[in-house]
């Protein structure tokens, strides 16, 4: 039940730290149809992210419910990969950022369809609809930004140069993931890498983008240790209940 | 008018119980794929069992309104008299 | 086939506006008719775009996931308002972003309501309480306007509206039903946002220019001072129920009129926020402008592959 209640932190931190990302794009895209497309992705990012502290909470059994643990907690608690809190930037380090993370979510999300716990299975099967459509919408735009104009194209390279060294956390195992994949709740992450990077690589090729080579990973977030960024993004996401402690909204 | 102004499409939607596409309105996308995604975003916010048409409204030929006495050149026309329907020679820019 | 004469193309063009038939795009129009639209439906749409930055500005400090997902959900909604407004100014021929260089130069405008800050999780309540409530009167109106397309388009988005407003008055009433520190917060946004609200009726009907033809016309079906007035009378008991005080020392009920009489308008405040001179125009448009030029490489690369890509 630990691991589980762990596990269910780290995605549904994914989740909630991007969708907190993406809100922040709200009234700022390059075009209004863009703007529609990046919030919706954002709404089913923190219904998910809903869902899993949901059933995290309840797995506790302190007590809490799932506004508590998305705002109350302290930095170290939060196990996101630090990929999804960081920042923003242009439209390129945005999709590619949602890309790489798209395609791991699909990947997750198909093998959780058959967990042993019928929770998760039930999560993954209403978030797995969502994750296509999202998935689609950045690889057409990955392959858009790439293939388009010169500037679109270095924007994009710079994007994945930048992004690339936090991927592989979004695979990381510990006691936690290999007592849940022994138990069969969720599958093996190292087995998803190689899948991950087939997709991955098919999408940049029609984009005519590059990897990068000789770069080492990087990323502690799931242990707790994140970014200089998530101290700013947690002081937002939590200030109203921060200064305002123990009310009803 | 710049020339990274993307096209216009129009957007016809079938309901899951419906019998026939209805005209919803219009958007504006690069092509075709992405319009298809705008449609089913702005349109539908993604319902299942929705049929979506999108085409590109220049393409589309349109009959005259029933009040024919009013065109003194009657004939099939675009859907709207939009600027950018009608193909300008090149070296016309602010027209 | 006969030639008709302007005249007589006016005469049958204001027979139908008089029988409430809907004028279509490729109907006969007045050009005045064309131009009054065009201004009227693109300064409603880019108020729906303008309007999404002070609302959106609080969902990443939403208090609870469940509010920052209906806050997410309502300003998305503006967005696709936005959107089926655009498209239906479009189809009086004129296009999107010529438009929008108009709203960024000032030449057109947009509701001056927005230009107003949101200071506090409250001013999210006030919003879809008041301003929303203030919208919804204009726009079941529109619902039986002459021009089609904008009808269409208003019939959308009213059915799409409902939520927004009870959305607001949930978040005041929860406030209100709160401690002393919610409370508080609840009638400091009522005391800032009650008279931008009344204003967002726009000018006294003895002001207003453009009245007399546009209802003539059914672009208009109710002046500004009968909406002013049925929107005081809907949203006092509705703020009494939960415990505001309405800013005004001299709202009265009228049992002769069977109305509120509520003070004056502050008509100096009005022209200086509408002549852009409120708190936050500048940022306002300087947003808007941002995410047009910094969004232009993005549009441009999209372009260049789709002609890349012709089939």
């Amino acid at each position: 039940m630990e691991h589980t209640y762990k596990f269910l932190s780290r995605i549904g931190d994914d989740s909630l730290i991007l969708g907190q990302r993406l809100a922040e794009l709200c009234g700022h895209g390059p075009i209004l149809e863009e703007d529609i497309a990046l919030t919706n992705i954002s709404l089913d990012l923190i219904g998910q992210a809903t869902n899993i502290y949901t059933y995290a909470a309840q797995l506790e059994g302190k007590g809490r419910d799932a506004d508590a643990l998305a705002f109350l907690r302290l930095e170290h608690q939060y196990l996101n990969a630090i990929l999804v809190e960081q920042p923003n930037g242009n439209f390129a380090d945005t999709l590619v950022r949602q890309f790489f993370f798209d395609v791991y979510r699909k990947l997750l999300f198909e093998q959780l369809l058959t967990s042993t716990d019928k929770q998760i299975a039930a999560i993954a099967e209403k978030s797995l609809k969502e994750t296509r459509y999202h998935l689609k919408h950045s690889s057409e735009w990955v392959i858009r930004l790439g293939d388009g104009t010169e500037q679109s194209k270095e924007r994009a390279q710079f994007a994945i140069l930048d992004l690339w060294r936090y991927t592989d956390e979004l695979f990381y195992m510990d006691e936690t993931e290999i007592q849940l994949a022994k138990a069969g709740v969720i599958p093996n992450l190292k087995d998803l890498k190689p899948l991950w990077m087939e997709q991955v690589l098919s999408v940049l090729n029609l984009a005519t983008l590059t990897l990068p080579e000789n770069q080492g990973f990087f990323g502690a977030g799931r242990q707790g240790r994140h970014s200089e960024h998530m101290g700013f993004l947690l002081a937002q996401l939590q200030y109203m209940q921060r200064v305002y402690p123990n009310m009803q909204w | 008018m710049s020339t990274n102004e993307w096209p216009l499409w129009e957007v016809f939607i079938r309901s899951k119980q419906g019998l026939n596409h209805k005209h919803v309105g219009s958007l504006r996308a690069p092509d075709a794929e992405m319009a298809m995604q705008n449609a089913r975003d702005v349109y539908t916010r993604r319902s299942e069992g929705i049929s979506i048409w999108v085409v590109q409204s220049a393409l589309i030929t349109a009959s005259d309104p029933a009040d024919s006495e009013a065109y003194f050149e009657p004939s099939d026309s675009k859907v709207y008299r939009h600027p950018t329907f009608y193909d300008l020679p090149d070296g016309i820019e602010h027209m | 086939m006969e030639t008709l004469t302007q005249e007589k193309l006016a005469e049958k063009f204001q027979a139908k506006i008089d029988a409430d038939i809907k004028i279509e795009p490729n109907d006969w129009m007045p050009e005045t008719y064309r131009k009054t639209l065009i201004r009227q439906i693109s300064q409603h749409a880019h108020s729906e775009i303008v309007g999404m930055l002070p609302e959106g500005n609080w969902i990443t400090r939403a208090p609870s996931l469940r509010r920052k997902a209906v806050l997410l959900a309502k300003v998305q909604d503006e967005a696709g308002h936005g959107l089926y407004l655009y498209s239906a100014t479009e189809t009086l021929g004129v296009s999107r972003e010529e438009t929008i260089d108009d709203l960024h130069s000032g030449k057109m405008k947009y509701s001056s309501i927005f230009n107003y800050p949101t200071l506090s999780w409250a001013d999210m309540g006030a919003i879809g309480w008041l301003v929303d409530g203030a919208a919804i009167m204009n726009q079941v109106a529109l619902c039986r306007t002459s021009y089609g397309p904008y009808a269409r388009a208003m019939v959308k988005i009213c059915k799409e509206e409902s939520f927004h407003q009870r959305q607001g008055y949930e978040i005041m009433s929860t406030l209100m039903n709160g401690t002393e520190a919610q409370r508080e917060m609840a009638q400091d946004a009522m005391n800032r946002f009650w008279w931008p609200s009344l204003m967002m009726f726009g000018p006294s009907d003895a002001e207003s220019k453009h009245t007399e033809q546009s209802m003539r016309w059914r672009i208009k079906r109710h002046t500004n001072d009968e909406l002013r007035q049925s929107f005081v009378d809907a949203s006092v008991p509705q703020a009494e129920l939960i415990g505001l005080k309405i800013p005004d020392p001299n709202l009265k009920w009228n049992e002769a009129r069977g109305h509120y009489d509520f003070g004056a308008i502050d008509w100096e405040e009005f022209w200086q926020v509408v002549g852009g001179n409120g708190p936050c125009n500048k940022e306002r448009i300087e947003a808007r402008v941002k995410a047009k030029v910094e969004g232009e490489w993005v549009r441009e690369a999209a372009m260049a592959y789709a002609k890349k890509h012709k089939s």
